[in-house]
């Protein structure tokens, strides 16, 4: 079938690093830091490239907007196995105000651009921690939406998606094109090994201006503050179970 | 010693003459240099140039075209490259690879070979269009530390196979061998073994006994023989091996026994292992014996020339040495930082134990040597990755200093941690038993301080036999003599005529003058053995085995001040704290090397060094002990 997948690769601070706040105050620090692809992002490129294993879908594209710095996200996802990229380059100036209702529209954009069948994107990105984008992605569209998948099963165009919610599984069905977020539990991606991170460099990455796909970015938002979490105060001994008693209902917790 | 002689025989002598830096020296080189680029007929006393730091400082001279500035040669692209190829490479080992469970086993876990396989590990300098991963040396250097800083184990599977094991396919074979043979070791379908050793041949390659004969048709050859300790013995299906061939000499015509490398394959039949070796550690890699029973070698399959496989040999393990020094350095980074946890957290006496100066100074010598031995891998690997050809000295330092530095930072981290160090838990006894084979293998610790001091030494002889020809013909040979004169007239008033190393960040500038002061010190204490002993030289191996530590200190030292330098230029967040590590190893190396130095040309050592041999005879006459015991029963 000809079934033609976008995934979205988000670069974020890697999940192993501290994070520390920017002097002004105004978001964290970047710079030197490691930074990898977006793991719930990880998870939907593995679950395209399983698809297209399965001989379910034709093409997986691998989809990015950001300024041009640090292709690596990219060349990752080309790594484990997706078809191509598109980088849709976004002016340095305005990748600080990238969030999901100006990502959603350049990925509506690409998908039509494409002919995709199918967006899959992480549910949410670990930095930012917004969890639209997939969403609003579908907005935009006018597509059906699947959220928190945990598990995608395909058949005569239509897709089978098991949810996450509270309190357990809700099995959906949604007929194509739709837009697909993937949950922790969908799969365990596989290692970009190091031949196929090399010959991912033969592979075709196109850049698109945000002018090619149509997209105007408007701000919605701006930031005000980023703080540290509050530290934790000092602790106090007490000398016994009682007094343990009503120092908890001095404070209001009991 | 037979198999030192014949390296510094087959070492590299056409260089064309290179640029050095402004010492009183420049004049003479360029002079002696010339005729060296003429044909066969040059005058013996043409002495070899080269750009080797190591070598010029057994001249006494500094020349640091390789030393100064600290050199990357990786291009943006590698770079790019090589930072994607980092991460897989360390979550493959931290999540997929249990070294304990290896050492256990006695094996690499097949879940993990399958892993190394689909990661690409067996192959990484294989050409991509051959199926590797395509790294140059600093590539490789940069991935070898992690796998040194997981499982020394796996390390020596991986580096038996392809810093050894076909490494000879790679820098000898011909297109025909190397399309047959890389893309099947590189996926890591076929292992590779590197087949040198006999059981009568150990540091002395050359004595080989394995021998291969043509067949009477010239199509194969015939080889039988044994080899012991050869590492994936048991598992290679590809193997290098060095046999005696008969080779006519071209002089007398007579038929002689001369050592070449074949391209072995399991499969041509003849081909057994012994069981796997028992041994202290790196026990997850398989040690076998191998043994050869009149297997037919294709003729297609010698590997380079008939009767140059001893150079190939060497070629081999000298290529491969800096990755040891690479692994090394990501060894000590793990111990490190093991050590450091402990001592950032264990109470005793009612203080954190980091905050007693005993445990301040293992701590702060533990990252000096990390810093001396990674500062030697990538310095290496960058000159040999920029073309050098020059680096066999540099690079046999960066074993010998890379082995016995992990050795003793290993040791140290269980000595930071006490009881807790001793326990199999803290999987540091795995590694101290890891390490201790590389002091020992691909050329010994003391072999390969005498091939330095021996390389050193001859390359210093070359040039003084230039003076003494010149001295027969003044008038021909002005420059050389006054340029000489002068030197030692400065020497001999104990006056310094060089300044320290150019190009060294300022606030390392007296290092940079000591370590200049020490290499002209080195210098004269070698004219001064070569001198006294001529070619006699080869045999006095306690003075040579200081020698060999002067030059690894001095090494050393111009190492760490590059890349101290460098890191100071770039005003890096790291740069006080290499500065510091810098200052005070190169305090202490160039004290440790003048006490070398005085220990190689001292009245006194000398006659301790008798008295030594004495003893020494003493015991082998005895069998044993000479003194009984204190007791007296």
């Amino acid at each position: 079938m000809s079934m033609k997948i976008l995934v979205g690769c988000k670069r974020v601070i890697d999940y192993a690093v501290k994070i520390r706040v920017r002097p002004d105050k105004m978001g964290v620090v970047t710079e030197g830091v490691k930074h990898s692809m977006n793991p719930f992002d990880e998870i939907a490129v593995e679950e395209a490239i399983r698809m297209k294993e399965a001989k379910k879908a034709s093409e997986v594209i691998a989809v990015r907007c950001y300024s041009t710095i640090q292709q690596e996200t990219l060349r990752t996802a080309l790594a484990m196995g997706a078809d191509r990229a598109i980088h849709v380059e976004v002016p340095a100036k305005d990748c600080e105000n990238l969030g999901p209702a100006q990502v959603s529209k350049v990925l509506a954009a690409l998908a039509r651009r494409e002919g995709a069948s199918l967006v899959l994107l992480g549910k949410q990105a670990i930095d930012d921690d917004s969890n639209a984008t997939a969403q609003m992605t579908a907005a935009h569209l006018d597509w059906p939406q699947a959220t928190y998948a945990s598990k995608v099963s395909s058949c005569d165009g239509k897709l089978t998606v098991t949810r996450e919610v509270d309190g357990g599984l809700e099995t959906v069905e949604v007929s194509l094109p739709a837009v697909v977020s993937a949950d922790l539990r969908l799969n365990e991606p596989r290692y970009a090994t190091l031949p196929n991170i090399m010959k991912a460099k033969k592979k075709k990455l196109d850049k698109l201006s945000l002018g090619d796909v149509g997209v105007e970015l408007r701000q919605h938002l701006a930031v005000v503050a980023v703080s540290d979490p509050p530290t934790r105060q000092a602790g106090v001994t007490v000398d016994s179970v009682d007094s343990l008693i009503e120092a908890l209902r001095h404070a209001g917790r009991i | 010693m037979h198999s030192s002689r014949a390296r510094l025989l087959a070492a590299p002598r056409a260089l064309v003459a290179q640029s050095f830096p402004s010492t009183a020296s420049v004049r003479w080189q360029s002079t002696a240099a010339a005729p060296q680029s003429s044909t066969k007929t040059k005058p013996k006393s043409a002495p070899e140039t080269s750009p080797s730091f190591v070598k010029n400082i057994f001249c006494g001279r500094l020349v640091t075209d390789q030393i100064l500035p600290y050199p990357n040669v990786l291009t943006e692209e590698q770079t790019e490259n090589l930072n994607m190829l980092i991460d897989p490479t360390e979550k493959f080992f931290q999540e997929c690879n249990d070294a304990a469970r290896n050492d256990e086993l006695e094996r690499v876990d097949e879940k993990t070979m399958q892993g190394l396989r689909e990661q690409g590990a067996f192959g990484l300098q294989v050409p991509t269009e051959l199926g590797g991963v395509g790294c140059n040396n600093t590539m490789y250097a940069r991935l070898v530390e992690i796998v040194g800083a997981h499982d020394l184990g796996v390390g020596i599977t991986l580096g038996a196979h392809q810093s050894i094991g076909f490494k000879g396919i790679l820098i000898a074979g011909n297109k025909e061998q190397k399309e047959k043979y890389l893309p099947k070791v590189a996926s890591g379908e076929h292992m590779a073994a590197f087949a040198l050793t006999e059981p009568s041949s150990g540091s002395d390659a050359n004595s080989i006994r394995s021998r291969a004969v043509p067949s009477d048709d010239g199509s194969h050859w015939i080889l039988n023989g044994s080899k012991i300790w050869i590492s994936n013995g048991g598992i290679a299906e590809v193997f290098t091996v060095f046999a005696q061939t008969p080779v006519k000499d071209e002089r007398t015509g007579e038929m002689v026994d001369k050592v070449t490398a074949f391209i072995v394959e399991r499969s041509f039949g003849g081909v057994t292992n012994g069981a796997p070796e028992k041994k202290m550690g790196i026990k997850a890699s398989n040690t076998t014996e191998v043994y050869f029973d009149n297997v037919k070698i294709p003729a297609e399959n010698v590997l380079g020339e008939v009767g140059k496989g001893f150079k190939i040999a060497m070629e081999i393990l000298n290529n491969g040495r800096f990755g040891m020094a690479a692994a090394m350095s990501g060894t000590m980074r793990s111990s490190i930082s093991k050590a450091v946890e402990f001592a950032a957290n264990r109470n005793q006496f009612g203080r954190k134990i980091h905050e007693f100066g005993a445990i301040q100074e293992k701590l702060a010598r533990m990252a000096m040597l990390q810093y001396v031995t990674e500062s030697l891998a990538f310095m290496i690997s960058s000159n040999m990755d920029s073309g050098s050809k020059e680096y066999h000295l540099e690079a046999a330092i960066s074993k010998v200093f890379g082995s016995e530095a992990a050795w003793w930072v290993t040791d140290e981290a269980i000595q930071v941690m006490g009881g807790m160090g001793f326990m199999k838990e803290s999987g540091l006894e795995r590694v101290v038993r890891d390490l201790r084979i590389f002091r020992i293998f691909e050329g010994t610790n003391d072999i390969l301080r005498l091939f330095v001091a021996l390389t050193g030494l001859q390359y210093a002889g070359g040039h003084l036999r230039a003076i003494q020809t010149a001295i027969k013909n003044p008038t021909a040979n002005l420059g050389v003599i006054l340029d000489e004169g002068s030197k030692r007239a400065i020497r001999a008033m104990g006056l310094s005529h060089s300044g320290p190393l150019p190009d060294v960040f300022l606030s390392l500038k007296d290092q940079a003058l000591d370590v200049a002061k020490t290499v002209e010190e080195f210098g004269s204490a070698c004219e001064s053995l070569l001198i006294k002993y001529g070619n006699n030289v080869v045999d006095q191996q306690f003075q040579l085995n200081r020698i060999a530590n002067a030059a690894i200190d001095l090494y050393c030292c111009a190492a760490v001040l590059s890349r101290a330098t460098r890191s100071l230029e770039l005003d890096l967040p790291s740069a006080q704290h290499e500065k510091k590590l810098a200052t005070v190893w190169v305090n202490e190396a160039c004290s440790r090397a003048r006490y070398h130095i005085k220990g190689s040309r001292s009245g006194s050592t000398k006659s301790d060094f008798d008295a030594m041999t004495s003893i020494s005879n003493d015991l082998i006459e005895n069998g044993g002990l000479v003194a009984g015991r204190a007791l007296g029963f």
